[in-house]
């Protein structure tokens, strides 16, 4: 873990509210970090746990998924579709061995750039602390035989 | 070995429990057509042939070679590497050749707590000198030696290439003959073959397509497992919520399994155009699920959707039961958590 990595993120932006909300924080010039690589969906229900999935295989150390505020979806119900997978994901990453704070649903209302501009601050820093993901290297590495459970984990890993 | 002019066929079992094996002798008295049109070299379940002959084949002298069972250990390797050297078309046969199946949710945890849990910790375990197999042990004539255990379970396809998959634990019967038909035809009469790389023998949509049960909206409160309930006939599982793994897995099958009451358990793998079965069952049963809707509170809106969720008990062995090995993220990350302790609930 070298102290000079910075962490990927992957941000899913909902085209309604999200999206418009990192605008509007860039037009405000907003000072926030810059390490989420913002994907615009038309709707955080857009978002297949796939992509989630496969940002954290091909790199990311972490995902945000940002949408409307619930009430205020463009596509009425969408986003609750949406909260009810992370909250199912957010279970199922936790026996993967993915920490929450690596993957994490926001809400930013169009008008909301400071909320948005300081969620990917927060999230920065927190998947900082954890350090890199790496699943490719550390996970997959010689074809999964190169990841090895440090010794006083192993009861742990157990109980998954 | 006299050579007869018949195409070869072998078969082989790694990491597996022998029900592949069972369901191409299922496919019934056909099962006579497949020895008078092959000369069978390398059965070991039916026939007495020793890893030595097929080393001492010529390279590709197997014409069709059914490779079942998950890469496990060192051995499953070693044969892998044998029989695609030695075997003109080699087929991933069932579902834990094509994609890990049941032992590759072992995944899931270490190589060390999968060893204690079936040799030390397992309340029918008679083993008071806690015997667990070693590598390599001294005796009196010398050093014994058993294959190495691998850490992760692997898919036929992540240790050699692939010609062909057959989907299934075990492949149905029907579709087991129907691809033996379409490899005779190619063989003998040098009809067509599916291109490399084909799943064959299985359908391409999602089983609910194929299945019989009544389907209406899907507006379930929480979810059930199947000793839970007896379901109602007649109608969807997934509507009663009981988790049924249909919508993300690929037909073929004929639905048997929820005709009959059980939910389906997933053993075809994804259907075409998804990669990861257990994502895109994920998926699916948020949708199902009919908890919180827009105009509520929004902690209170979040607290209910958790409690619903935590009705689904193992979520991740229950969406990649069969597809562990080939999912996106194919075995767990032991080193996460950043030192948190008690993390699967």
């Amino acid at each position: 873990m070298s102290e000079q990595s910075e962490p990927v993120i992957v941000g899913f932006l909902c085209n309604w509210c999200s999206y418009r909300a990192a605008d509007l924080a860039g037009t405000a010039r907003l000072h926030y970090a810059p390490n989420m690589r913002a994907i615009r969906v038309m709707c955080s229900g857009r978002v297949d746990p796939q992509f989630v999935l496969k940002a954290l295989r091909e790199g990311a150390d972490g995902v945000i998924i940002a949408g409307c505020h619930p009430g205020e979806c463009h596509y009425v119900e969408q986003n609750i579709k949406t909260l009810r997978r992370f909250s199912l994901l957010k279970r199922m990453l936790r026996q993967w061995g993915v920490e929450d704070e690596r993957v994490q649903l926001v809400w930013a209302s169009a008008s909301e750039g400071k909320v948005l501009a300081e969620a990917i601050d927060r999230i920065t820093q927190q998947v900082r602390a954890l350090g890199p993901l790496r699943w490719q290297e550390s996970v997959l590495g010689r074809n999964g035989d190169g990841h090895v459970a440090p010794v006083e984990d192993l009861t742990m890993a157990e109980e998954v | 070995m006299a050579d007869n002019g018949k195409p070869k066929f072998g078969m082989y079992w790694a990491s597996s429990c022998g029900g592949c094996e069972i369901s191409v002798l299922n496919i019934g008295d056909k099962i006579l057509d497949v020895d008078s049109i092959f000369d069978i070299a390398f059965w070991p379940v039916a026939a007495d042939f020793k890893y030595q002959d097929v080393r001492n084949y010529p390279d590709g002298y197997i014409d069709l070679c059914l490779f079942n069972g998950a890469i496990r250990n060192s051995e499953n390797e070693e044969m892998a590497h044998l029989l695609r050297q030695k075997s003109k078309v080699l087929v991933a046969f069932g579902s834990c050749a094509y994609e890990g199946c049941i032992p590759a949710l072992s995944n899931l945890t270490t190589k060390e707590a999968t060893l204690r849990t079936v040799y030390l910790d397992n309340v029918s375990l008679d083993n008071p000198e806690g015997t667990v197999p070693q590598e390599s042990t001294d005796v009196d004539v010398g050093e014994l030696t058993l294959p190495s255990f691998y850490h992760t379970v692997k898919s036929l396809d992540q240790i050699v290439p692939v010609d062909y998959y057959i989907p299934g634990c075990p492949p149905e019967p029907h579709q087991i003959w129907a691809v033996l038909q379409v490899v005779v035809n190619g063989l003998l009469k040098g009809a067509e073959l599916p291109p490399p790389g084909s799943i064959v023998g299985a359908g391409k949509v999602a089983v609910c397509e194929e299945c019989v049960l009544e389907k209406d909206v899907k507006k379930i409160a929480r979810f059930h497992r199947p000793y839970d309930l007896l379901p109602e006939p007649g109608i969807c599982l997934l509507e009663q919520g009981i988790v049924c793994v249909g919508p993300a897995t690929r037909s073929g099958c004929g639905a048997l399994c929820p005709q009959v009451g059980m939910p389906c358990r997933g053993c075809y793998g994804p259907m075409d155009g998804v990669e990861d079965q257990g994502a895109k069952m994920l998926a699916a049963i948020a949708s199902v699920l009919d908890v919180g809707k827009a105009g509520e509170d929004e902690h209170e809106l979040k607290r209910k959707i958790d409690e619903a969720m935590e009705t689904l008990v193992d979520p991740a062995g229950t969406f990649y039961r069969f597809s562990m090995a080939h999912s996106m993220l194919r075995r767990v990350r032991l080193n996460g958590n950043n030192g948190k302790k008690g993390e699967a609930q």
